[in-house]
């Protein structure tokens, strides 16, 4: 048999860069809140401490930022979210509500240490008043809507933009997780909101990405994937007012999110599921097995008759 | 071992095969335990003789060839590769005929093969396996799936006969993932699989296949019903606690 043929193949040791991609494949792949226990496993697996911790040091800042997971500040004075919109170094990321910055450690997802913010790492005034107004309003439907959520909002593009006249962009982030091994469930949503200020033409521009997925596995894996993309948008004006409007548009189109997530839900049970495989035969009553011959009977006068097959 | 099944039920079930082959060139000296233990999607030949496809698995493979339960015969041709005996295989037609039978009447489409070998102690095994794509382009009647896919793998160990009966182990896998986009901007993506086992003693009065059949559509419905039931549930749960639905976040208490 060339199951062994096969075995002696695989046997040619993988090189190191390899085995360093199917380990990166592993972490990268771990479901949210899910990458400390795959990452224990993956060593398991290894057995190479060192071609492991380059994997880490490669994966974990992606996973952290991919996921944006929410680390408290040493000081407890608040927390950061761990976002490309945030990232100010590999292990530096910025906490615009309390200008400050955080050193964090990837591979343990914690903070380490915090600093204040220089004032290059910060919006200028004019664009800070609309980046704190949105983020005060945001925060206010955030702690209403989700009740473990966490959010920031980032200056962006134009960041240094002193007056009006001239287009700058912040970023809205909404995160909440769940994270319960204990119950073999876990799960994420994410929103990602960018906020472009068109000055000439007077408009505020909203392009919004939500991603919400679960985990649960006790006794099978079964995942849920969501996806959604959605625009809108709104008049230029004041910081308060905009912030107002802005998140009015983000709490429509996440609740109508979360609405046609629960329609695809009921609809699964009866109709998307019949797809796959139907509840019962299509003929309602549970298949003849004590009586298969009827079929080879009928199939056998049909072929007689010349009908059929 | 521990760690690799510990990985296989982190990982994005759609990433199955990749996560498998990751594992095998991983731990080689594991290959065999890897490939018994951790099933994977199911793929397709077309038989030649018939032009009916029929499904590979470990099961009615030798070498880098597979037996069609059809003609009988290994694709790619293979010299001396292993068939079952004449009383078997006669039961092994019968149990394709029968269940494709079955299979259309649950599936309105899909393809099923049924392998079936003797094994050291005076019983038998029998593979029964079936592969339906319900998306709209292939097999979905109704058109609500993108992408649909349902492999269930059953497997049966007979044991030999005593005073009228004999004892039935089956051993089920499902694997599915569908898809439904409702509006372009939007994705909706649920997939999984689950194994369970269900052991029985039955008199053979009716027959081998009428005692394996009705275990495999009892075992089934069970499954489908928990994927539905419990395993859906649980992950439509985890969105509601993340974000309630408005009529939820109204009842909830001013303190929580």
């Amino acid at each position: 048999m060339s199951s062994d043929e096969d075995g002696e193949s695989r046997e040619v040791e993988l090189s190191h860069k390899q085995k360093l991609e199917i380990a990166k494949w592993f972490l990268m792949n771990s479901p949210p809140g899910e990458i400390q226990y795959v990452a224990k496993d993956v060593k398991a697996v290894l057995k190479d401490e060192n071609v492991y911790a380059a994997a880490a040091a490669e994966a974990f800042p992606l996973y952290n930022k991919s996921h944006m997971i929410c680390l408290q500040l040493p000081d407890r004075s608040g927390d950061v979210l761990i976002t490309s919109f945030s990232e100010i170094r590999e292990d530096e990321y910025l906490d615009p509500r309390t200008a400050q910055v955080a050193v964090v450690d990837h591979a343990k997802q914690t903070c380490v240490e915090v600093r204040p913010a220089s004032d290059e790492e910060l919006p200028s005034a004019y664009v800070e008043e609309y980046r704190a107004a949105l983020d005060a309003e945001t925060s206010k439907y955030v702690s209403e809507a989700y009740p473990k959520g966490v959010c920031s909002v980032y200056a962006t593009s134009g960041k240094y933009v002193e007056e009006p006249g001239s287009d700058f962009e912040l970023v809205v982030v909404i995160l909440a997780s769940r994270h319960s091994p204990q119950n073999f469930c876990n799960g994420s949503w994410q929103s990602i909101w960018n906020v472009v200020f068109k000055d000439e033409l007077h408009i505020v521009e909203l392009r919004g990405k939500l991603q919400v997925g679960a985990h649960y596995f006790e006794e099978g894996n079964v995942q849920l994937d969501g996806k959604h993309e959605c625009k809108d948008s709104t008049v230029f004006q004041s910081p308060d007012d905009c912030a107002v409007s802005v998140v009015n548009m983000i709490r429509h189109h996440e609740t109508e999110y979360l609405t046609s997530l629960q329609t695809s839900y009921s609809n699964l049970s009866d109709t998307t599921f019949k797809d796959l495989r139907r509840k019962l035969p299509v003929t309602r009553t549970l298949f003849p097995w004590h009586n298969t011959m009827q079929f080879n009977l009928t199939r056998d006068i049909s072929k007689e008759l010349g009908i059929g097959k | 071992m521990e760690a690799a099944m510990g990985l296989m039920r982190r990982m994005p079930p759609k990433h199955t095969e990749t996560a498998l082959s990751a594992l095998l060139s991983l731990l080689p000296h594991h290959s065999s335990d890897l490939l018994s233990q951790v099933d994977q999607p199911l793929q397709v030949l077309c038989d030649v003789d018939s032009g009916k496809e029929f499904i590979l698995c470990e099961y009615n493979r030798d070498a880098d060839s597979y037996r069609s339960p059809w003609s009988n015969k290994y694709h790619p041709p293979l010299e001396d590769g292993p068939h079952p005996s004449a009383e078997l295989r006669k039961l092994e037609i019968e149990a394709n005929e029968v269940f494709a039978i079955y299979r259309d009447q649950y599936y309105e489409g899909g393809i099923s093969s049924v392998y079936l070998w003797e094994d050291e102690n005076d019983g038998f095994v029998a593979c029964f396996l079936i592969k339906k794509d319900g998306s709209k382009n292939a097999h979905g009647r109704r058109g609500y799936l993108q992408e649909g896919a349902w492999d269930a793998i059953h497997v049966i160990e007979v044991g030999p006969e005593e005073e009228g009966k004999s004892r039935y182990c089956l051993t089920s896998t499902v694997m599915l993932s569908m898809t439904t986009n409702d509006v372009s901007s939007s994705s909706f993506n649920l997939s999984g699989s689950i194994r369970r086992q269900m052991n029985a003693d039955l008199s053979v009065a009716e027959g081998h296949l009428c005692n394996m059949g009705r275990m495999i559509e009892e075992m089934e419905g069970k499954l489908r019903n928990s994927l539905d039931q419990v395993y859906f549930g649980k992950t439509k749960e985890m969105v509601c606690t993340l974000r309630p639905p408005a009529e939820l976040v109204q009842m909830r208490l001013p303190e929580s």
